[in-house]
């Protein structure tokens, strides 16, 4: 192997690795996530023709940032040249002027994180904040975020645009948050880290069960939050991520079919994420201060910790869905403790749960609780009241797995 | 960089917020030099609608459109960014009972 080619496989490997921390700093060097973008490209440009001729430097992402800024200011130069926004140049003098402020450490550690706080910052649509976590903390490319989420591409590329608008006219600051705003906006952060990985762990739609890169992504910016703001929440939900992901293996048949939790072959969970999962968990719960991703944690783990269904601690897991209640009510939530009472006491103590919870006029819209009144119903041999609640349960559901899980139980049913 | 605060409030709560209150919070923003201007609204009901069309003037009773919420008021301030008119915002009293649409300003570009 030549040395140009070596040196092009070096170049490759610091984008992998390094490419989004050189954008978060440029994108605070030059105030801009587009010019940032361009820099960035033009840098790794830069490093392709000038490496191979003057060696790698012993530090590319200082180099990389260095000359993004370089090549960004050159051209913001040349631009204010025939274009009367003084602003530009005044911007780039200021970034120019001081060289402390990207080579500081702790401000280039912090830039990933203001990376991830503006991304996610409420102001933004629920669905431009996942769109732009993706493309610019994870890296993605927009056709690639567009598969994920079976969303036409310029659709995606529309929603990305508007939010940057946003951020540059709005003024969204690039900023991590005060330590008075941080729990709040770190909500707001592990909630779409979440919709992203329950997007691909549970597809809400489409061919498949789930879509793995959606939660490998997710499991990747769980990690970077817990090395960079490790509060409990962050690892709760950290390990909630893996012990969930935990189970893929186990969830579909070899031909794609849906499988329940207790029918699952536990031998086929990974117990690498389970260790971590659960290591994170304790981690997690001896902070004083438990929240819903570290609650729903737990629960995961005593899954987790179990042989089989049978053996479950069904009395732990109502327990703990008394806490989560308690800490994050929510009639989803009631309806997953309505499971857990029936794993306990039986399935006539779930329905008469979540009867109460649709007669409140609650969740009559949810797949899920019909799909498990339908269950319970089904146990107790109320076959017709089985048969309305999983045709109800049918004509909610989008997956197509799950729809053939559905009319399968549907055809059960009527033999 | 100045941000407009919209304050909509529904009819029937145009005055669930005391005077006193709303006029404490202009003169609190004023002398932190945010406030660049604050006004309180009549209700919708005073709105007159102005076209011109085709060089024709045309004049017509209310509002544009008839939503459930009015406008009821505003503050122009002046902010850091977004983060700074949020914070603002949340301190106007009807935000409360309401809601408060913050509004980035747009320089005029002639």
């Amino acid at each position: 192997m030549s040395t140009t080619e070596s040196i092009h496989e070096t170049v490759n490997a610091v984008y992998l690795s390094d490419s989004r921390r050189v954008l978060a700093t440029l994108i605070r060097l030059l105030g801009d996530f587009d010019v940032a973008e361009e820099a960035l490209h033009d840098a790794f440009r830069a490093a392709l023709e000038q490496w191979p001729r003057e060696g790698v430097p012993t530090n590319p992402r200082a180099w990389l940032v260095s000359a993004g800024r370089f090549k960004a200011i050159d051209g913001m130069r040349r631009l204010a040249r025939f274009d009367a926004l003084d602003d530009v140049g005044d911007a780039a003098d200021i970034a120019v002027d001081d060289p402390a402020a990207w080579a500081d450490e702790e401000s280039v550690e912090d830039d990933r994180l203001r990376l991830i706080f503006t991304c996610c910052h409420p102001a933004l649509a629920p669905d431009a904040q996942v769109a732009l976590t993706l493309r610019e903390v994870c890296g993605l490319t927009t056709e690639e975020i567009a598969r994920a989420y079976l969303t036409p591409a310029p659709t995606l590329a529309q929603r990305i645009v508007r939010a940057k608008a946003k951020i540059r006219d709005a003024r969204i600051p690039y900023q991590v948050p005060a330590p008075g705003e941080l729990p709040e906006r770190l909500d707001a952060v592990l909630r779409v880290v979440y919709l992203v990985f329950n997007e691909g762990y549970a597809a809400s739609s489409g061919a498949q069960v789930t879509r793995h890169d959606l939660s490998a992504e997710a499991i990747r910016l769980g990690r970077l939050l817990v090395e960079l703001l490790p509060e409990p929440e962050s690892l709760g939900l950290l390990a909630l991520m893996l012990l969930h992901d935990s189970r893929r293996a186990a969830r579909t048949s070899p031909s794609g079919e849906l499988i329940l939790l207790e029918d699952q072959d536990r031998s086929l969970w990974d117990r690498n994420q389970i260790a971590e999962g659960t290591k994170l968990v304790e981690r997690a719960l001896a902070s004083r201060v438990v929240g819903p991703y570290t609650i729903q944690a737990a629960i995961a783990a005593v899954h987790a910790g179990a042989a089989t269904a049978a053996a479950t601690d069904w009395e732990e897991i109502v327990g703990l869905y008394d806490v989560l209640s308690r800490a994050d009510a929510s009639p989803v939530i009631e309806l997953n403790r309505a499971v857990a009472v029936a794993m306990r006491d039986g399935p006539a103590a779930g329905l008469s749960l979540i009867d109460a919870i649709l007669a409140r006029g609650d969740l009559l819209d949810y797949r899920l609780a019909h799909a498990a009144r339908a269950e319970f119903c089904r146990r107790l041999g109320k076959t017709s009241d089985a048969r309305r609640s999983y045709e109800r349960a049918l004509a909610l559901a989008r997956q197509e797995p799950e729809r053939r899980f559905l009319e399968r139980r549907l055809a059960e049913l009527s033999n | 960089m100045k941000y407009l605060c919209l304050v909509y409030l529904e009819g029937q709560k145009l005055h669930a917020v005391p005077d006193r209150e709303c006029a404490d919070c202009g003169a609190g923003l004023r002398k932190n030099g945010s406030l660049i201007a604050a006004e309180a609204l009549q209700p919708i009901e005073t709105a007159t609608t102005v076209r011109v069309r085709n060089g024709k003037l045309s004049v017509t009773d209310g509002p544009f459109a008839e939503t459930k919420e009015q406008l009821a008021g505003f503050y122009l301030i002046e902010a850091r960014d977004l983060n700074d008119a949020i914070q603002v915002a949340a301190k106007i009293p009807p935000a409360r009972e309401g809601s408060v649409e913050v509004r980035p300003v747009r320089e005029l570009n002639p």
